[in-house]
């Protein structure tokens, strides 16, 4: 039953990124931790002689990442104080997004033609500001091939 | 920015189709719908078609900062290729994006790279993103790329 609901306000609120499932990009939860997870797709490729995933997917899976994390912090605590209940939600309703002021991305190494996966953290969650590390791995957690720092300006009244 | 043409800064026909060819080979940059308009002389443009699928936000319909940045590397890449003293290809080390404001919802989006400074192994690059009001920014960026030699 809970499982279930944490699940489904999950989904809304990936559902509510259009960039996202065109990138093929899902996200896995345990309790309150996410992963998101960017299937690999010829579509995503940049260099095709190597071949390498394009910088700018590899961005933007990051960014999306970052984005997912920080709503969902306060879609979690929202959730839990029972602030918000998603089977009431009507179609169309969708949550208030915080907005991508900057993004500093560091190429550590090649991204490679398979999957990838992200894990981002909420390093300052103020009233206006936030900021969210994030980082790439594929075959090895602890071989990250890229990183991000993004600030973010939080949506003006919460969710939703 | 200078008084006198620099003759490299030209169109060179032949040089914009080849770019255009390069492009197209890229998977994600043809999935973007990506098209080169200028190149030469370390700068090159690039342009995308407001598409619904590159939203970021249903609510107000602008567009993912992702999609917008994949738009400022590729352009960046091709203005670091098409530098007179690179000897071929590059990579992104890193890129910083500042979005200064939202791009204005059905309107395509153009990015133009510079590729300012080069030295023996890295390429520096200042990027502009804009929407059909080019007096007002939507992204800007800075980035470093590498510069791959050929092996001997």
């Amino acid at each position: 039953m809970v499982k279930s609901r944490r699940d489904a306000a999950l989904a809304w609120l990936v559902g509510s990124v259009p960039y996202a499932a065109f990138l093929g990009i899902r996200f896995d939860r345990r309790g309150d931790e996410l992963t998101a997870h960017l299937p690999f797709d010829e579509a995503l490729i940049g260099n095709p002689i190597l071949p390498a995933l394009h910088g700018g997917a590899t961005a933007a899976f990051l960014e999306t990442a970052a984005i997912i994390e920080l709503s969902w912090a306060s879609l979690w605590a929202q959730m839990e104080a029972g602030q918000i209940d998603i089977s009431a939600l009507t179609p169309g309703q969708w949550p208030v997004l915080p907005k991508t002021i900057d993004f500093t991305v560091d190429y550590l190494r090649t991204g490679l033609p398979r999957d990838a996966y992200a894990r981002a953290r909420v390093t300052r969650s103020g009233r206006r500001y936030a900021s969210v590390q994030v980082e790439a791995w594929q075959d090895n957690r602890d071989k990250p091939f890229a990183m991000a720092l993004v600030h973010l300006l939080m949506p003006e009244p919460p969710l939703p | 920015m200078t008084d006198h043409p620099d003759p490299a800064t030209l169109p060179d026909p032949s040089l914009l189709k080849a770019a255009r060819q390069f492009i197209q080979a890229l998977p994600h940059a043809r999935a973007l719908g990506m098209d080169v308009l200028a190149i030469g002389a370390g700068r090159a443009t690039v342009s995308m078609a407001y598409d619904p699928r590159f939203v970021g936000d249903p609510a107000t319909g602008v567009l993912h900062g992702g999609a917008v940045s994949a738009l400022m590397d590729t352009a960046s890449g091709a203005a670091v290729m098409c530098h007179p003293e690179a000897p071929g290809g590059t990579a992104t080390l890193d890129l910083r994006i500042d979005y200064m404001r939202p791009a204005t919802p059905g309107q395509r989006i153009t990015a133009r790279a510079e590729c300012h400074h080069i030295t023996r192994s890295v390429a520096f690059v200042r990027v502009t993103a804009c929407d059909d009001d080019e007096t007002r920014p939507v992204a800007m960026g800075n980035g470093a790329f590498t510069l791959e030699r050929a092996r001997t």
